[in-house]
């Protein structure tokens, strides 16, 4: 069982506390967009052996959401920051960088 | 025979007898036995049956390894089957049952399996019960339900308690043997904060038994002074009886106390779940000795070397009085010393080994005039029930016999195999060490915790280190390293103790009795005792292509008994590997996992049982209703009245009472239940755009919209009623379950897509109580109470106002979900039964009668009124429900708009919602499909179409249902047949969903 840390209220505590909602970072397609985008931003997810960016939810404690930076493989967590970014903040991708020298977030994004 | 010896026990107290009985039969033991001590002293070898061939087995073992030992234990609320004799202290008055034999223990028809056992090889099941097809259910499946199983399962209610404990420490040491209290010690001498786990109820392990020194003198003086220590140390916490059940991600620990199994009639809970979060974690958990494999193995008599020695030394009990011992290793020889020490008959050691010379403890035992047979073997094991001898062979040949010797015990020993569960658990790798025969931990890839770091460090027998003086270096060198990686210090002038060494010869790795054992041996040498797995049966799994050892496993069932393979996984990866022609290391072992050892389910379980198993919610004016008939029904976790029933009525007659009373006079419900969500803020009204299908910016201050929520998927998640309360503030109705999960549906998206948006949300279910006022009294009802004005003019259908009602402040919202004149009243919680009392005083007069849960959905059936949960169930989108009006054109979005253009969504082959009239009048079973013409690729009739909701209405006088059907709206008046379960064929048809008031008159009165 993880331990986690909520940057919204600063606890750090077991996973039963939190709920984990899949891929962090996805861009919302509505009305207007191709079937191609909207399969991609509806179904479409990653799935890496490596490091995840993963959206959270303080459930059963602030209720606040937020953003969990971890390796699906050794279950190692680089960090956690706020819900309310498009991208890893720069400090997150460093903490990656230093645990993971062969990890860049351009490879990643592509 | 197994008897108790003249000799002290280590941990018995003679002046404390205890009776038992075991099958019955009256029996006699000491405080500090175990039950297989207990059992053993009282000659009782034979204690159970294998679970295929039903050979008669007796114990092996003297801890949580053992196999075979296996009883039903206790009676009624405390009766508890596959209970392990070598981990069951003994108590007064216990009552222990075998297991898995009938009719008897002593004659059990089963066991003429083991002549059948030619035909019953490994794949059995699989290669035999597949044909004819229909054998399974009526012969094979009935035949082997009777014969499979080890224990009964429990018939009554567990009387016990049990409890969870929540604990974080910086070093937890699990085990307490010496390695334990070495690191324990270290640790604690650093200032860490430490828990030590140890699962038997007793410090020190094996070493008091195998006997040493350390520090000049006797192991057990050292055992005494670090448990001494370690109780003066605040910051130092050890508990016995506590076993450490898994290891999991990020230093989490479960450890499984003991409390009360020892001593019944002690208060407090019987067993305690420990969840430790260790920031490291210490595995000192020791070794388990290999079995060797040959023939005759599992007969009763034949155990594990250091066992019987356990018997010896710590119980006073001997297993026989002319014990063969045989062996690979130096370690065998202590047991055949101990034996001899103890003035019983050792006639001959085997050993499969050719030593250059004696030392140590090999020429110790040829001092004390013991026969030593260097490269020999066991052919065979003689006896049935009982071991009567043994004949010898080179361990080198097929097993000719040399000689036959009589004895009644065996002592075996083929190596130690360091426990590893712990450390394997949570992901740590392992190494083969070939100059022991053993996988230990390869310490350079250790399980991995939150920063990236390994957090569980071995220690001792467990990390594959097995002579005392390496053993307390290496536990401390463990602690050390532990402590420090928190930033610990040792103090300098702390070192470790010094053992003396003994000279020790290497041992070889024996994995076949002789080692060229013929076919017929193989048949008869057991890896797995439990599950009845012989080397045969894994060399034919690998004849058969199973080349992969979880394969293998799985095929053979070898390590799939409730000991999950302690003592037969090496052996059976060795065999394997030998078919296989490849070494040990490259086929590899099976994965590990928790627990170490079976944990009670209760135990997990913990507090959440019965009426705490989950909080439970009651409304304002739960009591009254318990005390006027109510039946509840659980919502979520709300408790609603499914109805009141009066009398010696009927739940169903009191259900159609409500209804008809309803809709002729005055009914209350209850509806504090409903979800309700402020959203306020300047975006509120954009908000509500996205969130609902409909309009809801454009809703007038004063006015009631009915809204749908879909999730993006476009599939409808939730409805209700939203109010305009001012400029900014809107209040919005969900359905009783979904109040929490709609809350945090739009703080997610007001979270994680809109967070610029500035807008709050706030759930105030629980802050009011709401009645639904319903009937054509129902004007006349608040009229009575009076203090605002409720006419139609003044409160329009569709709209709410602020006033007060007979004294209390009010909000009314005129809504209907019945199709009655009806008013919604909310109250803050705390007025709620005042409110509903005054109701009713004014109400009897008008006829008023509360109503429940039932009564509502028949009210909304006949109207043709959707339920979620019923006529949804997350495929079913708002067109699909006819609710096309309630979808805006105007919006550019909302969430689902753009999944509902997909094709399929738009698909006109779509099921689509209808009423359905019986012919009959009879009502159709829930759930049942409407079939069509044809038949599917399986054969089976192609569905058309599925029942959503279905009753009897009182007011019709029939039975009514909606249901989706294939192209339902265009084919009114059309009859469809839906088999139901019971055989028979409901014939009803298609109808407008609305039965009641097509035109809405009554409601809007």
């Amino acid at each position: 069982m993880l331990n986690i840390h909520c940057p919204n209220c600063g606890v750090t505590a077991e996973e039963t506390e939190f709920h984990a909602h899949g891929e962090a970072h996805l861009k919302r397609f509505g009305p207007g967009s191709t079937d191609d985008q909207f399969e991609s931003y509806l179904f479409m997810r990653k799935n890496p052996k490596g490091v995840h960016f993963e959206r959270w939810r303080h459930q059963n404690g602030c209720g606040k959401w937020f953003h969990v930076a971890r390796c699906t493989m050794t279950l190692e967590v680089f960090g956690s920051y706020s819900a309310q970014t498009y991208t890893p903040p720069q400090e997150i991708i460093e903490k990656i960088q230093h645990r993971r020298p062969d990890w860049s977030a351009e490879a990643e994004a592509s | 025979m197994s008897t108790r010896l003249a000799t002290p026990g280590r941990l018995i107290d003679r002046n404390k007898p205890l009776n038992f009985t075991f099958n019955g039969k009256n029996m006699r033991g000491y405080a500090g036995d175990t039950l297989a001590s207990a059992l053993l002293a009282n000659d009782q070898m034979l204690v159970g049956r294998s679970f295929k061939y039903h050979r008669p087995r007796g114990i092996v073992a003297s801890g949580a390894e053992e196999p075979n030992a296996l009883v039903n234990l206790g009676r009624d609320g405390r009766f508890e089957p596959n209970q392990r004799v070598t981990t069951t202290e003994l108590f007064e008055g216990l009552e222990a049952q075998s297991q898995n034999h009938w009719p008897s223990l002593e004659f059990d028809v089963g066991a003429i399996n083991k002549h059948l056992s030619r035909f019953l090889p490994a794949g059995f099941y699989y290669k035999m019960f597949m044909y004819p097809r229909a054998f399974w259910k009526h012969v094979y499946e009935p035949v082997i339900r009777h014969s499979a199983g080890l224990g009964k399962a429990p018939k009554s209610r567990d009387e016990d308690s049990y409890e969870h404990f929540y604990a974080f420490c910086d070093v937890l040491v699990v085990g307490g043997g010496v390695a334990g209290l070495q690191a324990a010690l270290t640790a604690g001498r650093t200032g860490a904060r430490v828990i030590l786990f140890e699962q038997t109820d007793h410090w020190g392990g094996r070493a008091p038994v195998d006997g040493g020194m350390v520090d000049g003198a006797p192991v057990d003086n050292y055992v005494d002074e670090t448990l001494a220590a370690l109780k003066l140390m605040d910051n130092v916490q050890i508990r016995l009886r506590t076993m450490g059940a898994g290891v999991y991600d990020h230093g989490y620990v479960l450890g499984y106390e003991r409390l009360s199994d020892h001593a019944p009639d002690q208060a407090g809970p019987r067993h305690r779940l420990w969840r430790v979060r260790a920031a490291q974690v210490i595995t000192a958990t020791g070794a388990i000795e290999r079995p060797l494999s040959f023939a005759g193995n599992d007969i009763p008599g034949v155990m594990l070397a250091s066992a019987l020695r356990d018997y010896v030394v710590n119980y006073g009990v001997s297993v026989g009085d002319r014990t063969v011992v045989v062996t690979n290793n130096d370690n065998a020889y202590l047991t055949a010393i101990t034996l001899k020490k103890a003035g019983l008959d050792v006639p001959v050691i085997l050993d499969a080994r050719v030593l250059p010379e004696d030392r140590g403890l090999v020429a110790q035992a040829r001092a004390l005039g013991i026969r030593v047979l260097m490269g020999h073997a066991v052919s065979s094991v003689m006896g049935g029930k009982r071991v009567t001898g043994v004949k010898i062979c080179s361990q080198a040949g097929e097993g000719s016999v040399l000689e036959e010797i009589p004895c009644d015990a065996i002592a075996m020993s083929g190596g130690w195999s360091p426990v590893v569960h712990l450390w394997s658990h949570c992901g740590g790798k392992l190494r083969w060490d070939s100059a022991t025969a053993c996988f230990a931990p390869d310490v350079d890839n250790p399980p991995k915790g939150a920063d990236g770091m390994g957090f569980v460090t071995p220690a001792g027998a467990a990390a594959g280190v097995f002579a005392l003086d390496d053993v307390l270096h290496d536990a401390h060198a463990a602690a050390e390293g532990a402590a420090t990686c928190l930033d610990f210090k040792l103090p300098r002038d702390v070192t470790s103790p010094t053992a003396e060494r003994r000279e020790e010869s290497p041992m070889a790795p024996v994995w076949m009795m002789p080692q060229g054992a013929s076919a017929k041996l193989r048949e008869k040498s057991w890896l797995d005792y439990q599950n009845d797995v012989k080397v045969s049966d894994v060399r034919l799994a690998a004849q058969e292509g199973f080349v992969s050892v979880e394969h293998a496993k799985r095929y053979t069932t070898l390590g799939m008994a409730t000991d999950q393979g302690k003592l037969s996984n090496i052996n059976g990866l060795a065999t394997l590997a030998g078919a296989l022609d490849k070494d040990i290391p490259s086929v590899g072992t099976t994965t590990f996992r928790p627990p170490y050892h079976p944990i009670s389910l209760a135990s997990i379980a913990g507090e959440a049982k019965g009426h705490i198993f989950q909080p439970i919610r009651r409304t304002p004016m739960h009591d009254w209703h318990a005390a006027n008939g109510a039946e509840f029904e659980p919502v979520g976790q709300w408790r609603r009245p499914y109805a009141y029933k009066r009398g010696l009525e009927s739940t169903h007659d009191a259900v159609m009472r409500e209804v008809t009373n309803t809709r002729e006079k005055l009914g209350l419900l209850d509806a504090s239940t409903l979800g309700k969500l402020i959203v306020k803020g300047p975006d509120a009204g954009r908000f509500l755009d996205m969130m609902y299908t409909n309009m809801m910016s454009t809703l007038k201050i004063g006015k009631c919209r009915y809204g749908l929520m879909c999730s993006e998927n476009g599939f409808l998640i939730d409805d209700g009623v939203v109010a305009r309360i001012d400029e900014d503030t809107w209040l919005c109705h969900t359905t009783t379950g979904g109040a929490e999960t709609i809350h945090a549906h739009m703080e997610e998206w007001l979270q994680t897509e809109w967070w610029d948006w500035n807008v709050y949300v706030a759930n105030v279910t629980e802050q009011y109580a709401q009645v639904a006022v319903v009937g054509p009294n129902a004007r006349k009802a608040l009229e009575k109470l009076g203090g605002m004005d409720v006419s139609k003019e003044a409160l329009g259908f569709m709209e709410w106002v602020d006033g007060t009602l007979g004294g209390f402040k009010v909000r009314v919202y005129r809504i209907s979900f019945s199709g009655e004149l009806s008013y919604e009243i909310a109250v803050d919680a705390g007025y709620g039964q005042a409110f509903w009392d005054a109701l009713l005083a004014v109400g009897t007069e008008l006829g008023a009668m509360p109503y429940g849960t039932e009564c509502l959905h028949i009210l909304r059936a006949e109207k043709g009124f959707i339920m979620i949960g019923d006529e949804t169930d997350g495929t079913v989108i708002p067109q699909d429900l006819g609710l096309g009006w309630a979808i805006s054109k105007k919006k550019t979005d909302y969430l689902g708009k753009r999944a509902q253009e997909r094709s399929h969504m738009t698909d006109p082959d779509r099921w689509k919602l209808v009423g359905l009239e019986t012919v009959d009048k009879s009502t159709l079973p829930d759930g049942a499909y409407a079939v069509g013409e044809g038949t599917n690729a399986n054969g089976q009739r192609n569905m058309i179409g599925r029942v959503t909701s279905t009753y009897h209405s009182p007011t019709l006088g029939r039975g009514i249902a909606m249901g989706l059907v294939l192209n339902g709206p265009e084919r009114m008046g059309e009859i469809l047949s839906f088999p139901g379960t019971d055989g028979k064929d409901y014939e009803a048809k298609i109808v407008n969903p609305v039965f009641y008031d097509l035109e809405g008159e009554k409601q809007n009165v």
